[in-house]
């Protein structure tokens, strides 16, 4: 058994605004082992990035962890102390955010953003800091290294920014590295040195890393496990193999229908969920992403919430129907029409008398 | 090739035009000097938008209320002044001396040079608009900055209250109401002695002695307060920004991400508008000099255009004109060294 790392139970933050309160995080609960990459992944809005601020603390304001644990090394996070907090942060925890234009102070060198990173806590001298930085650079791959310390961000183009940006998350050596969205904001030929790039770094230093995305091509090449979010809430967990062969939740199965593979015949549309996740003040009742759902049944409209169950082996989800028992043809229908079944039921019939043509597009963003 | 042919044969050329001073304190050497040259058409300028529109005005220098001076009196003060030739001529007279530095005699205080009286009053404007401004840029950024790190406080309401008030109410208010409570209310405490008698002024003149009190407050009190606003919302601005969050994932200690990173972004704004206050600070408040009896710049400004004192007018808005480029200059210069990414254009 792999040492447990990190585990969040039963987590819920939530933003106090003038509409109500935002149920950001309603309940997750995950974990994640000593060297182990997990990715998270949802639509924009269903929680991600503030079930990874939570862990650091930094959840913005009116935000508030209200409930939940979040245990470190079996060390709750959120009893620490205020310098407990400081120290972890950066230090046991590091984090890399999405967008490396904005990310980086700029009007301090490069090279002593990531110095500080590493004064700030005790692991290394101050001197042995100063000598480091260019040692991360170099592990990160940025070509001039010893010049490029005394750089200012808008020296540095955006791949090379995210690359600092990794450079400082490793400074500390943390034995948990968050990315979120690490390689949104980036084109994509550098997307792919980025992801070269980590699994190399998680492969040679053991860094555990909780990927944070809502590309699943990312997923698949970065991660071992896999934990669906939606509206919050954890829908469905599993490895990445697994999730991606036979996903139970329809969310993951719509996620997964969404984007375009290259191993695939292209005799399949694309799918995208119609509708927008819901408001997290108001959810819908019942199973939160029935409105959208294709495979929808009166069970999801009427009854509570289902809870998360074993649905094979390390693979959990939370649904009352699971693909594995929605027939072919319903997802013939959901793949050929994306529209819910419902709609898709209709279109067919007015197939028969004029063909419609519809536009492929993506879901997410 | 052909694609670098170019470059060694302008050298070869025209030497002193592809010349570039190389190194970081090189070219800002040459942006001043650049700067400073500019200034001389921007100088130009001034006079000429000054001198025709001054003449524009009606009446004259020798204009009376009451009793007029005799027409032949007012021709022998013309021909003596130079004011009996046609205009073009004067402006090109006027302009041959400037650029000797001669400003001409004053129209309205006989025999004396325009510099020598500027540099007479001048002085008590600067030490007044000085002092004022050495209060108002810890005070102003740090009631902005702490307004900002507590938001929503009572020490941001009240920063911010104070502000708005002081942002509102006119220096001529604040001035007679500081002299009601002060000169004359607590009379018997101060012993009057919180501003300058109209007598004139104490000897030794000591610009930081307690008189200055009330006229500093005066000046100082609506731009520090618009300070104070700007520097609030800049913080609060900076505060919300990813690489402060990205300080805070880090680690830092608290003081260090305000110190670092918030502030050394937030207060680039801020320095900018100082540059313009001070300037606004340095050339004078008729009001305040008026008030608090100060024989500075501001006033006699006003007294020069009320009484058609041509080259006094003409004198002022030079330096004025002067002072406000020197500082533009020392700002942009600032700018360098306080923002990596400003880089001086050559």
């Amino acid at each position: 058994m792999a040492q447990t790392l990190l585990r969040l139970e039963d987590l819920h933050t939530q933003f106090f605004t003038g509409r109500g309160v935002v149920k950001a995080v309603d309940g997750v609960s995950l974990h994640i082992d000593v060297g182990e990459t997990l990715g998270i992944v949802g639509e924009s809005g269903c929680g991600k990035t503030i079930t990874a601020l939570s862990v650091l603390r930094l959840v913005p304001e009116p935000g508030k962890i209200v409930s939940g644990k979040i245990e470190f090394r079996g060390q709750d996070v959120t009893k620490m102390d205020d310098e407990e907090i400081r120290d972890f942060r950066g230090n046991d925890v590091a984090m890399i955010f999405q967008d490396p234009m904005t990310s980086l102070n700029p009007v301090t060198k490069v090279g002593f953003q990531i110095e500080e990173a590493m004064t700030a806590h005790n692991r290394f001298s101050s001197s042995a800091a100063k000598s480091r930085v260019i040692e991360l650079l170099k592990r990160v791959r940025v070509p001039a290294a010893e010049s490029r310390v005394k750089d200012y961000p808008h020296q540095f183009s955006g791949g090379m920014r995210q690359r600092a940006m990794i450079a400082m998350g490793l400074a500390n050596e943390p034995s948990l590295l968050i990315a979120d969205e690490p390689t949104t904001a980036l084109d994509v030929t550098v997307q792919a040195q980025i992801i070269q790039l980590m699994k190399q770094l998680n492969r040679e230093l053991g860094t555990a890393m909780m990927l944070i995305t809502h590309n699943m091509a990312l997923v698949a090449s970065l991660c071992q496990r896999v934990v669906v979010m939606y509206a919050g809430r954890v829908v469905e967990e599993g490895p990445v193999e697994q999730i991606f062969t036979s996903p139970q939740h329809p969310y993951t199965w719509s996620l997964l229908r969404s984007v375009p593979r290259v191993d695939e015949a292209r005799k399949d549309r694309l799918v995208s969920i119609r509708g927008l996740p819901p408001d997290l003040v108001n959810p819908p009742p019942g199973c939160k992403f029935h409105p959208r759902c294709p495979f929808v049944i009166d069970r999801c409209r009427v009854e509570p919430e289902p809870p998360l169950e074993q649905v094979a082996t390390n693979q959990v989800a939370r649904c009352w129907v699971l693909m594995s028992n929605v027939k072919e043809e319903d997802i013939a229908a959901a793949k050929t029409s994306a529209l819910s079944l419902d709609a898709a039921k209709i279109l067919k019939q007015d197939l028969a008398v004029a063909p419609v043509d519809e536009v492929p597009s993506n879901a997410g963003n | 090739m052909a694609v670098t042919a170019g470059a060694p044969l302008r050298r070869g050329v025209l030497p002193f035009i592809a010349w570039r001073p190389k190194g970081r304190t090189a070219t800002l050497a040459v942006y001043i000097v650049r700067r400073l040259l500019w200034m001389i058409p921007v100088l130009f300028f001034v006079i000429v938008i000054t001198f025709f529109l001054m003449h524009q005005a009606p009446g004259g220098p020798w204009d009376r209320e009451g009793r007029q001076l005799s027409p032949a009196v007012v021709n022998n003060l013309n021909i003596k002044y130079g004011l009996d030739k046609p205009e073009w001529q004067q402006f090109l007279l006027y302009v041959w001396g400037a650029a000797h530095f001669d400003f001409g005699d004053s129209l309205q205080s006989p025999g004396q040079h325009v510099s020598t009286l500027l540099l007479e009053s001048w002085p008590y404007t600067f030490t007044l608009g000085a002092a004022t401004f050495l209060l108002l840029v810890p005070i102003g950024v740090g009631l902005g900055v702490i307004a900002a790190l507590r938001q929503n406080s009572w020490a941001d309401y009240t920063a911010l209250g104070m502000a708005t008030v002081f942002a509102s109410t006119p220096n001529f208010v604040v001035g007679i109401l500081l002299i009601i409570v002060f000169a004359i209310g607590l009379n018997k405490l101060t012993g009057g002695n919180f501003y300058l008698p109209t007598g004139g002024l104490p000897e030794p003149y000591n610009p930081f002695q307690v008189q200055l009190l009330m006229p500093v407050f005066t000046l100082g009190a609506l731009p520090t307060a618009y300070i104070a606003r700007l520097t609030r919302a800049s913080t609060l601005e900076t505060l919300r920004q990813d690489f402060v969050r990205t300080a805070w994932a880090k680690g830092l200690k608290g003081r260090l991400v305000v110190t670092r990173h918030v502030l050394k972004n937030s207060l680039i704004p801020v320095v900018t508008a100082l540059g313009p206050t001070f300037a606004f600070l340095i050339t004078g408040s008729f009001i305040v000099e008026t008030l608090f009896s100060i024989p500075g710049i501001g006033r006699s400004f006003v007294t020069s255009i009320e009484s058609r004192d041509y080259t006094m007018i003409l004198g002022t808005t030079l330096l004025f004109a002067v002072l406000i480029a020197l500082v533009n200059l020392v700002v942009d210069v600032l700018y360098v060294f306080i923002d990596p990414r400003v880089r001086l254009s050559d």
